[in-house]
């Protein structure tokens, strides 16, 4: 088991040193909200409405466009046929990697979520329960990118492969994510959503991993 | 360390709609060593992969002993050392974090990862990003990391390229080091190597046009 730890740190290590991996992703996610006012027009009552489920997109296509960095770097390099070789069972190995790729993605967009709600004007009562759906719901977005991270492996563009895979499955969490913080604004009940958000991720927790080994083991042969 | 012997029999390999070669014996007991020699595309790199258990023979039998050998066998994988013709270097590590790495993750008691840099000659570029590593000194690297953590059977592609004299030198008595220590090594590679009582295997001879068909 120490290895899942090795792996992990590993990967955190490797997003921090090479020059703002995760700054991209943060940057990303920052101006993709920032967009949403000029394109929508800045009336206060329509951003507020849409707050949160601005804030919920813009997650889910910065958590996409960090898909590529989960495998492809060590299919590159040969460090996947290493590690499908390692004592550490390829299963494990990916959700190692999914937890790294969460801590610098997931973990840093749920982070700042709530001063960009602040900035398109979302209900306050809104952002709490916005930023738990998407401390909740975020694994999720890392472990089925991972699928498709994996799936798209040796393809041409995996990049924008991956992200027209991957979006569709992102319904769910946005649905329940953005659903509970727009139940919150309106006085409505939350636990519901937050209860299918985490019954998806959990979902994912178990699915994911043995999928995306799988995937992963096709693309060595 | 004695052990089993690695044992291929009538070993087919096909890359997409390609035999690559067919009929393929070969055995490799404690102590030994295989040179695997053959024209570009004879099927080394894929015959390595095979006995690494990346990728499964189209016909035939790989044994480790008398178990037989699949993607599941944990064990001999465990104790298995693969380098491939890709190195697995990240530019953003150092050396020392590499080895550490790749000995952390096979859960290695204190892996001798301070001297294997100085058997290499990487001693002072222990704790220099690999970006700023020549191609020769990735390659010491990638060699390195064979003795930092011991394991039974090595299995090295092209282990010579871009190796300078005193590389290779390092590469050879590592090798006899690791057969003395009742090891295993196949190796596939273009310019001769000097290794004692090394059974040679030209790949040109099981392509699939002289071979009997799988």
């Amino acid at each position: 088991m120490s290895g899942l730890w090795v792996l992990v740190r590993r990967d955190v290590v490797l997003a921090v040193r090479q020059g703002g991996e995760i700054g991209l992703v943060v940057g990303f996610f920052i101006l993709a909200v920032v967009l949403f006012p000029f394109g929508v027009g800045p009336e206060p009552e329509m951003l507020r409405r849409i707050g949160s489920g601005i804030v919920w997109v813009a997650a889910l296509l910065a958590a996409v466009s960090s898909l590529d960095r989960l495998f492809a770097a060590d299919y590159a390099d040969g460090g996947l046929d290493l590690l499908a070789l390692s004592p550490l069972p390829l299963e494990l190995a990916v959700l190692a990697k999914c937890a790294a790729h969460w801590l610098t993605t997931g973990l840093p967009l749920t982070v700042i979520a709530p001063f960009l709600a602040l900035i398109v004007d979302a209900d306050p009562a809104a952002i709490p329960v916005l930023v738990l759906g998407l401390l909740i719901g975020t694994p999720a977005l890392s472990l089925i990118g991972a699928v498709a991270a994996a799936l798209t492996l040796g393809a041409r563009r995996p990049g924008v492969l991956a992200a027209l895979l991957v979006l569709p499955l992102y319904l769910p969490p946005l649905i329940f994510g953005a659903g509970a913080a727009e139940a919150a604004a309106t006085g409505g009940g939350v636990r519901a959503e937050l209860l299918l958000l985490g019954a998806f991720s959990l979902i994912a927790l178990v699915v994911a991993p043995v999928a995306a080994a799988a995937a992963v083991r096709e693309a060595l042969e | 360390m004695s052990g089993p012997d690695l044992v291929g029999e009538g070993l087919a390999c096909r890359r997409g709609e390609r035999l690559v070669f067919a009929g393929l014996s070969c055995r490799l007991a404690a102590g030994g060593a295989l040179v695997l020699t053959g024209a570009n595309g004879s099927g080394k790199s894929s015959l390595l992969r095979l006995l690494a258990t990346l990728i499964a023979p189209a016909a035939g039998s790989l044994r480790w002993g008398e178990a037989p050998l699949s993607r599941d066998a944990v064990e001999y994988r465990a104790g298995l050392h693969y380098l491939g013709h890709l190195d697995a270097i990240k530019p953003a590590l150092t050396p020392r974090e590499i080895l550490a790495f790749w000995a952390g993750l096979r859960g290695g008691r204190n892996p001798a990862i301070g001297p294997a840099l100085d058997f290499f000659g990487l001693g002072a570029a222990a704790d220099w990003p690999c970006r700023w590593l020549s191609a020769g000194q990735r390659r010491r690297l990638a060699l390195a990391r064979l003795i930092a953590v011991p394991a039974p059977v090595w299995l090295l592609d092209e282990p010579l390229s871009a190796l300078d004299p005193e590389g290779e030198e390092r590469l050879v008595s590592a090798i006899a080091a690791h057969r003395a220590a009742g090891g295993r090594v196949a190796l596939a590679t273009h310019q001769p190597i000097a290794l004692a009582d090394a059974a040679t295997l030209s790949l040109d001879a099981f392509a699939p046009a002289r071979a009997p068909a799988p």
